[in-house]
């Protein structure tokens, strides 16, 4: 893992004196709020519906114990107890007051972490795939791209104050986990012809009230032109994109209004003169930073416990089929904490159960955890003997929900119980269909299952690309819950489609129910996924599930 | 004929604990909705929204939201303004706790 140099450190410690003076200078009246509010938001404070919000980086979402202790001694000392994890791979305090900010942010700084852009009209925490590293499928590793970006974009003077925010996904698997299409800047690492490392660069993508697929700006990006590229992109944005209307101004709304050709042909311009200004000490960096992130050794070791719980524990079993994933060393897996136990708060942990994560990292797993965008926790590194124990100890700390990638498996945003900007809530949306179906015993037959709740039209839940999205809107002062269908978050990202009129909270689980067992009466054979079976029938047989009835009663009255 | 004026509480939030005011009759600040004042004429609404919203060193994000007042005080009108009066639905944190 990446470790601070004396730099980082003392970067990340002035910033921190900074923003204490500045907290204080907004108590003693010396700041006004105007003055200050850009100020705590570039170091992660926002003020919210009933307490400020922390909101803390896990870059490229990689933790080590000593990390996730931390949080949750912050958690304990200064929160509620407990934190949520993002769909941004960061994590937030909910109940922090103004005057312990500054505390609490030394406090990550004794563990290498920090709160800088994590929000404000800058390049915010860059997001990787959550099994980099790890998985069988990958071809690099992405995180010493995500850092070397995190270095570059740190402060960057030419990028404190663009259009808007802007936000950087990589990915070193052509399976993407971290849905490259829907960020401003997706990274895809690919080899050329001869078989050198680089990137597809797409550009444009995301979510929001406008949600947009990525275009690809650069098919191939060898891979020391990145950061001079990256600020090629970033400039010709910071320049074009439209300051005077805040829906108008990211990425994509400029790379849809003048053309991916014309953005392309600018990019392209632009790098020619910022090339030569690189001269090499980036790739210097890089290499160093790569040595950081060498793999764990791997030990070859018996997995006849696996084999045996497996044959003679069901509920290890269950949680081994769905919660585990392919490890790219022998006898190894990636085993995914779900944080979506039925019923509750999609993304949050207590102290306790951080605690209980850390220790089976330091115990079983090479001291990694990650965060994923799917606001679950992840052990990358454990062998398969060891995995009998983390199950019993996962179970223990209620930790051991057997849902990854089923129904159950909800991302919601904070929602109106917590965020400012919400329409609707969110939260209990979660907790209710989880519920349900928990009771109806039907997650594991109904399998692969994304669905994605964001409480306004911002779609922090990421509903555009949920196979099933529902965005909770305030229809003439009553919460009102859309659906749409169809939506893919992997590499072959797909908006998802309205269905129609919404729902009222009493009627969308109900609505959720009917589209499940559209799917259920609709598939082939239990192989069929619901986003194949969708693509497959379309639209049709769901509307009429969801309207059909009092589309006709509407005809008769 | 002019518009019928909702009457109003004047809210915010506090400025070192974050957490949700409302400006009382004397002008202090209250946790409690139903200490809040209720303004019924918007001339007086207006005046009093921009005196407290000068008040930068105790409160941030001053507005005036719709209530129906009520013989135990002023309710809110919209699902927003009681949740902030309550705190989160997932959690019994916030001012539903202190209530307690």
């Amino acid at each position: 893992m990446y470790r601070y140099t004396d730099f980082d450190a003392a970067f990340v410690a002035e910033r921190n004196t900074q923003f204490r003076a500045q907290v204080e200078r907004r108590i003693d009246g010396s700041l006004t709020e105007d003055e200050f509010k850009p100020l705590r938001l570039m170091n992660g404070l926002y003020l919210q519906l009933h307490a400020y919000m922390l909101r803390v980086a896990i870059p490229y979402g990689t933790l080590n114990s000593a990390q996730m202790r931390q949080l949750a001694y912050i958690a304990e000392r200064w929160d509620k107890g407990y934190g949520h994890f993002t769909t941004r791979q960061n994590i937030q305090f909910n109940w922090p007051t103004l005057r312990d900010v500054p505390d609490m942010l030394d406090a990550l700084a004794e563990v290498q972490m920090h709160a800088i852009q994590t929000s404000g009209n800058t390049i915010r925490n860059v997001t990787a795939d959550h099994f980099a590293g790890a998985a069988a499928d990958e071809i690099a590793d992405p995180r010493p791209v995500a850092e070397l970006i995190r270095q570059w974009s740190t402060d960057h003077p030419e990028f404190q104050f663009l259009p808007r925010k802007f936000k950087i996904a990589v990915t070193g698997s052509p399976n993407d986990r971290a849905v490259t299409k829907a960020h401003d800047i997706g990274l895809r690492m690919v080899r050329n012809d001869v078989g050198e490392p680089g990137f597809e660069v797409i550009v444009g993508g995301g979510l929001g009230r406008t949600p947009m697929i990525g275009k690809v700006v650069r098919d191939f990006l060898p891979e020391a032109d990145l950061l001079p590229y990256l600020e090629a992109v970033v400039s010709v944005w910071n320049l074009l994109g439209r300051r005077d209307n805040k829906y108008k101004s990211r990425i994509k709304i400029t790379v849809h209004e003048h053309g991916i050709d014309d953005i392309r042909a600018r990019v392209e311009e632009r790098f020619a003169f910022l090339r030569p200004a690189f001269s090499g000490v980036d790739q210097q960096l890089f290499a160093q930073i790569k040595s950081d992130f060498e793999a764990p050794a791997f030990k070859d070791r018996d997995t006849a416990p696996f084999d045996q719980a497996y044959a003679n524990d069901p509920a290890f079993r269950s949680w081994a089929d769905t919660n585990l994933s392919a490890h790219r060393a022998p006898g190894h897996a990636i085993a995914q904490i779900s944080l979506k136990a039925h019923g509750a708060t999609p993304g949050d942990a207590t102290a306790d159960q951080m605690r209980v994560m850390a220790d089976l990292a330091a115990r079983y797993g090479h001291d990694e955890l990650r965060i994923s965008h799917e606001q679950n926790v992840v052990l990358p590194h454990v062998h398969k003997a060891d995995l009998p124990a983390i199950h019993a100890a996962l179970k223990d700390a209620g930790l051991a929900t057997a849902n990854i990638g089923r129904i159950s498996d909800i991302i919601a945003c904070p929602g109106m119980d917590y965020c400012a900007l919400a329409t609707a809530r969110s939260i209990p949306i979660a907790q209710e269909i989880a519920t349900r179906f928990d009771q109806l015993k039907l997650e594991h037959e109904v399998g692969d299952l994304k669905i994605k709740i964001s409480g306004c039209i911002n779609a922090c839940g990421h509903h555009h690309v949920g196979h099933i999205g529902i965005l909770g809107l305030d229809r003439a002062g009553v919460e009102n819950y859309q659906i749409t269908l169809g939506g893919d978050h992997t590499e072959q990202a797909a908006i998802g489609q309205r269905t129609g009129p919404g729902f009222s909270a009493d009627e969308i689980v109900p609505a959720i129910e009917r589209i499940v067992d559209t799917y259920l009466s609709e598939r082939e054979s239990a192989e069929e996924a619901f986003i194949d079976t969708f693509r497959r029938v379309g639209m049709t047989p769901f509307k009429t599930a969801l309207y059909g009835e009092s589309e006709k009663k509407q005809k008769a009255a | 004929m002019p518009a019928i004026f909702t009457p109003k509480v004047i809210t915010a939030n506090a400025l070192l604990e974050g957490d949700v005011v409302y400006l009382t009759q004397d002008d202090t600040w209250t946790r409690n909705l139903t200490e809040a004042d209720v303004l019924t004429d918007e001339a007086d609404a207006q005046i009093r929204l921009i005196d407290a919203s000068a008040r930068t060193s105790e409160v941030v994000g001053v507005y005036l939201a719709d209530v129906s007042p009520d013989a135990k005080g002023p309710k809110p009108t919209h699902f927003r303004e009681a949740f902030r009066m309550r705190g989160p639905s997932n959690y019994p944190h916030g001012k539903q706790s202190e209530a307690l």
